[in-house]
C-alpha cells in the first residue's frame, strides 16, 4: 500500500501556508515535500539579492506571482555605503522576465532599478499588477512611463524614498486613457511639477483608488478639487500645506477633507501651517496612521491636532513634539502601536531641550499596545530605560538614537548598560534594537543572555573589546542582520564565531578594527560566506594587520558576485589568490 | 578568555588607520571634541561657516560625523530648507529709501520696525525731516514729506493705508516724496 500523501493532497495543505518561514521550514523535511512545496510557493521573498542565484529562484518556483528583494545594507540609508556598490535589479528582471511571464507583483527595496530594468517590466509581465520601490535610484520618470503607459493591469505604483531622475511630469499622461484598475498611486519623492489637468484626469477615471500619495510640488489650493473626484480614499498624502488661501477656499477644503468618510491614513502635509490645522479636524476622529515629519509645527499646535486623534495606531513626528506634547499622545491616544520621533535639527540649547526621555516614558505608561518605537533624543537615563521596559513588556521593536555619541546616563553619569539589560530583560518578545549612548561590553552581555528573539541589532560607538561582539554572536540565537559602526572590537571575536555567521542573513562593521588578515581567514574558513571589503585602498597595498574600513559579510550559494565596483574587494577562498576581482561587467 | 582582556590592541582610536590619534575612551569630553575635529565632512565645513560663527565659544551641540545621527539625507534637507528659510528672515527685510533731492539712497530694515510709527519715526530720523500724524482721510496732510512705497504691482502708494504686515510683504522699496508732488498724494479731495 503507498503510505505517502497523495500530492494533490499535500498540495492542499500546504496551499494553507503563507509564511514563508514555514514553508521553508516544510521544504527541508524530505524530497517530496521540498517539490510540492516549491510549486506551490507564490510570494517569493529574498533578504539579500546576492545570496542566491535569480535564475535558480525562477526555476525553483514555477507558480511564483510576487517577488520581493532587497540589495543594499541598510547602513547605506546614511550615507555609509559608497555609490556604485551594487544591488543592481536587472539580472533578477531579466531572469523573471524569461522564466515568469506571469509574475504579477515586483517589491525592491534599496536597489539599482534602471529605466531599462522598468521597460523590461512593462514588456514582459502581460498581468503586471504592483510595483513597489523603495529607496531605490537608478531610474527616470521614462521608466514610469514605460509602467504607466503598458501595464494595462496596473494597481499599484508606489515610489517610496526613491532617487529618482525627475525629468517632469509628463508620466502622469500616459496611463491609459480608458478607466484604470489603480488602487494605490505614490509618488510623494518625485520633485518636479505635475500637470494638475492630467492628476485630475487620471483620478476621475481610476474608481478603485483607495491610496494616492502626492509630492510636495501639488499645492494646497489645488486639493479640493483632486479629492472631490476621489471620495473613497482610505490613504492620502497631501502635497504642500502652505499657500495661502483665501476663507472661500479654507471652507471648501474642510468640506473636502470631511467628505473622505474612508480617509485612516494622512501624511505629506509639508510645511504646514498652523492656521490650516482646523482644517484636519474632521479627519482626525478616524485616522489610524499620521505622518507628522514634514509638518514644522510648533508643540500647540500638534496638541490641538493630535488630541482629537483618539483611533491612531501609528504616529510618526518630530522633535517638536516636546515632553509635553507626548503626554497628550499618552492620554489620548489608547491604540497607538507605533511611534516614531524625529530630529527637527533644531539648535538645542542645553536648557531649551523640550524633548526628553520624559516623553518617552509618559508614552510608555498611557499607549498600552505601543511595540514599536523609533526615538531620536539628546540624552537619555537608566531610570528612563528601566521605567519604560516595566510599563511595556510587549516591545517588538525598540530603536533609540541618543544622538551625542558616547553620551552616558545624564544624572548619574553611568554608562546606559542597566537601561538596556531592563529593556531586552522584560521585552521577551523583542525583534529589533538599536542601542546608543555610553554602553561598555557589559551591555551586550546583557543582550546576548536575554535577547533570544532578537534577529535584527544596530550598533554604533560603543563597547570596550572584543567581548562586546563576542557576547553577541554567541548569545543571540535569533539573530539575522547585525550592523556595527565605530566599535572598538576586533579580529578574535570574529573568527572564534565564524559558524554563527553562516546562520545570519548578514554582518555590516564599519570603522571598526577588524584586519584584513582576519578576512582572509575569516573567508577561507566558511566556504558559504562572501567576504566584501570595501575600501579606498587595496588591501594589497597594506599589511595584513591593518584595519579595513568597511566589511560586509553574507551568507550565500551563489558565490561571490561578479559586478563589484573597483572598492569593493572578495575576499578569495583561495589562500593563494588573497582578493578576487572577478570580471568587470 | 584572557585574549578578550587584552584592551591596548582593542583601544578605542578616533583616527584614520595608521595614524596613532588616540584618545581614551574615559576622556570622554576630549574624545567629543576629536570626533568633532576628525569627521568633520567638506560640505559639512561648507555649510558650517555661519554656524562657526555662532558655536565659537562651544562645540558644536552634535558632531558633524558621517551618517550620524542616522536620519535619510531626505528628511536633513527638510530641516535644513527650513532654517535657512528661517536664517534669511533673521537677516532683516532691508529696503531701499530714497528721498527727493538727496544726493543718495539709504536702506532701512523693515523687520525692526513694529508697526508705521515706528517706521515713520526712523525716517524722521534718518532724513532729519517731519513727516507728520497719518490720517485715512487726509493722509499725511500739511506735511512737506509724504512717504510713499512701491509694491509688488509697480504701483507707488501712501505709507498707511494697509495692515502692517500686508506692507512688509508688498514693499519693495520706499521713497519720501517732497514738495509740489507730494501735495498731490498727501490729501485727499
Amino acid at each position: 500500500m503507498d503510505r505517502r500523501f497523495p500530492f494533490k493532497v499535500l498540495e492542499h495543505i500546504f496551499s494553507f501556508l503563507d509564511a514563508n518561514e514555514d514553508r521553508n521550514s516544510v521544504s527541508l523535511v524530505c524530497k517530496s515535500w521540498f517539490e510540492t512545496e516549491r510549486r506551490t510557493r507564490k510570494r517569493v521573498f529574498v533578504g539579500n539579492c546576492y545570496a542566491v542565484n535569480p535564475l535558480k529562484v525562477a526555476r525553483r518556483f514555477p507558480k511564483m506571482r510576487s517577488l520581493t528583494l532587497k540589495g543594499k545594507p541598510h547602513f547605506a540609508d546614511y550615507n555609509l555605503v559608497p555609490d556604485g556598490w551594487g544591488g543592481y535589479a536587472w539580472p533578477w528582471i531579466e531572469a523573471m522576465a524569461a522564466r515568469r511571464p506571469l509574475l504579477e507583483e515586483i517589491r525592491l527595496k534599496r536597489m539599482v532599478v534602471t529605466d531599462e530594468c522598468l521597460e523590461k517590466i512593462a514588456a514582459s509581465f502581460r498581468d503586471f499588477k504592483t510595483l513597489v520601490l523603495t529607496s531605490c535610484e537608478g531610474f527616470s520618470t521614462d521608466g514610469i512611463a514605460a509602467i504607466a503607459s503598458t501595464c494595462r493591469k496596473l494597481r499599484d505604483l508606489e515610489l517610496r524614498e526613491c532617487n529618482v531622475d525627475d525629468l517632469g511630469g509628463d508620466w502622469l499622461s500616459y496611463f491609459p486613457e480608458t478607466s484604470t484598475s489603480l488602487v494605490s498611486l505614490d509618488f510623494s519623492c518625485l520633485d518636479s511639477e505635475i500637470k494638475l489637468s492630467d492628476l485630475e484626469r487620471l483620478l476621475s477615471r481610476s474608481p478603485n483608488l483607495k491610496s494616492l500619495k502626492l509630492n510636495r510640488s501639488v499645492t494646497l489650493d489645488v486639493l479640493e478639487g483632486l479629492l472631490r473626484r476621489a471620495p473613497q480614499l482610505v490613504e492620502l498624502g497631501t502635497g504642500s500645506f502652505s499657500d495661502e488661501l483665501d476663507p472661500e477656499e479654507i471652507s471648501k477644503l474642510t468640506k473636502a477633507l470631511s467628505e473622505l468618510k474612508q480617509l485612516k491614513s494622512l501624511s505629506g502635509l509639508w510645511d504646514l501651517l498652523p492656521e490650516y490645522i482646523p482644517v484636519l479636524y474632521s479627519v482626525c476622529p478616524r485616522l489610524t496612521s499620521l505622518n507628522l515629519s514634514y509638518a514644522t509645527v510648533q508643540m500647540p499646535d500638534l496638541v490641538d491636532l493630535l488630541s482629537r486623534c483618539s483611533k491612531l495606531q501609528k504616529l510618526w513626528v518630530m522633535d517638536m513634539i516636546e515632553d509635553k506634547g507626548l503626554k497628550t499622545v499618552a492620554l489620548c491616544c489608547k491604540e497607538l502601536r507605533e511611534l516614531r520621533v524625529f530630529p527637527s535639527g533644531a539648535d538645542l540649547d542645553e536648557e531649551d531641550v523640550a524633548l526628553t526621555e520624559q516623553g518617552l516614558v509618559s508614552v510608555s505608561e498611557g499607549c498600552k499596545k505601543l511595540e514599536s518605537v523609533l526615538y531620536f533624543c539628546v540624552q537619555f537615563t537608566n531610570a528612563a530605560l528601566v521605567t519604560i521596559a516595566k510599563n511595556r513588556p510587549n516591545f517588538r521593536c525598540f530603536r533609540l538614537c541618543v544622538m551625542e555619541p558616547f553620551a552616558p546616563d545624564y544624572r548619574t553619569q553611568q554608562p546606559l548598560d542597566e537601561g538596556f539589560k531592563a529593556i531586552v530583560e522584560r521585552c521577551k518578545d523583542l525583534r529589533r534594537l538599536s542601542v546608543s549612548g555610553l554602553l561598555t561590553d557589559k551591555a551586550f552581555e546583557y543582550i546576548g543572555v536575554h535577547a533570544k528573539k532578537l534577529r535584527m541589532l544596530s550598533i554604533a560607538f560603543a563597547g570596550d573589546s572584543d567581548l562586546m561582539l563576542h557576547h553577541l554572536l554567541s548569545g543571540c540565537e535569533s539573530l539575522k542582520k547585525l550592523e556595527i559602526r565605530d566599535c572598538p572590537f576586533g579580529d578574535t571575536a570574529l573568527l572564534e564565531n565564524a559558524a554563527k555567521l553562516e546562520t545570519m542573513r548578514s554582518l555590516w562593521m564599519s570603522s571598526c578594527f577588524v584586519s584584513f588578515g582576519a578576512c582572509k581567514q575569516l573567508s577561507q574558513k566558511m566556504p558559504r560566506l562572501n567576504v566584501e571589503v570595501i575600501d579606498e585602498h587595496p588591501p594589497k597595498t597594506r599589511p595584513d594587520s591593518s584595519p579595513v574600513e568597511r566589511i560586509y559579510i553574507y551568507r550565500t550559494v551563489a558565490g561571490p558576485r561578479q559586478d563589484t565596483p573597483e572598492f569593493v574587494w572578495t575576499i578569495h577562498k583561495n589562500p593563494e589568490v588573497g582578493v578576487s576581482r572577478l570580471s568587470t561587467r | 578568555m584572557d585574549e578578550f582582556v587584552n584592551l591596548k590592541a582593542t583601544e578605542l582610536r578616533l583616527g584614520l588607520p595608521g595614524t596613532d590619534n588616540v584618545c581614551e575612551q574615559r576622556e570622554r569630553a576630549s574624545c567629543n571634541t576629536n570626533i568633532n575635529k576628525r569627521a568633520l565632512e567638506a560640505d559639512a565645513e561648507n555649510e558650517s561657516e555661519s554656524s562657526r560663527m555662532k558655536t565659537e565659544t562651544s562645540q558644536p551641540r552634535k558632531a558633524q560625523i558621517v551618517g550620524w545621527p542616522p536620519v535619510r539625507s531626505y528628511r536633513k534637507n527638510i530641516i535644513q530648507t527650513k532654517k535657512n528659510e528661517s536664517e534669511r528672515e533673521s537677516q532683516g527685510i532691508y529696503v531701499k529709501v530714497s528721498m527727493d533731492g538727496a544726493p543718495y539712497l539709504r536702506k532701512i530694515d523693515l523687520s525692526c520696525c513694529k508697526g508705521y510709527s515706528d517706521l515713520v519715526k526712523a525716517l524722521e530720523t534718518m532724513f532729519k525731516i517731519s513727516v507728520g500724524e497719518y490720517s485715512e482721510r487726509d493722509g499725511y496732510k500739511g506735511s512737506e514729506f509724504v512717504p510713499t512705497y512701491e509694491d509688488k504691482d509697480g504701483d507707488w502708494m501712501l505709507i498707511g493705508d494697509v495692515p502692517w504686515e500686508m506692507f512688509v510683504c508688498s514693499c519693495k522699496r520706499l521713497r519720501i516724496m517732497k514738495g509740489s508732488e507730494a501735495k498731490g498724494l498727501g490729501s485727499v479731495v
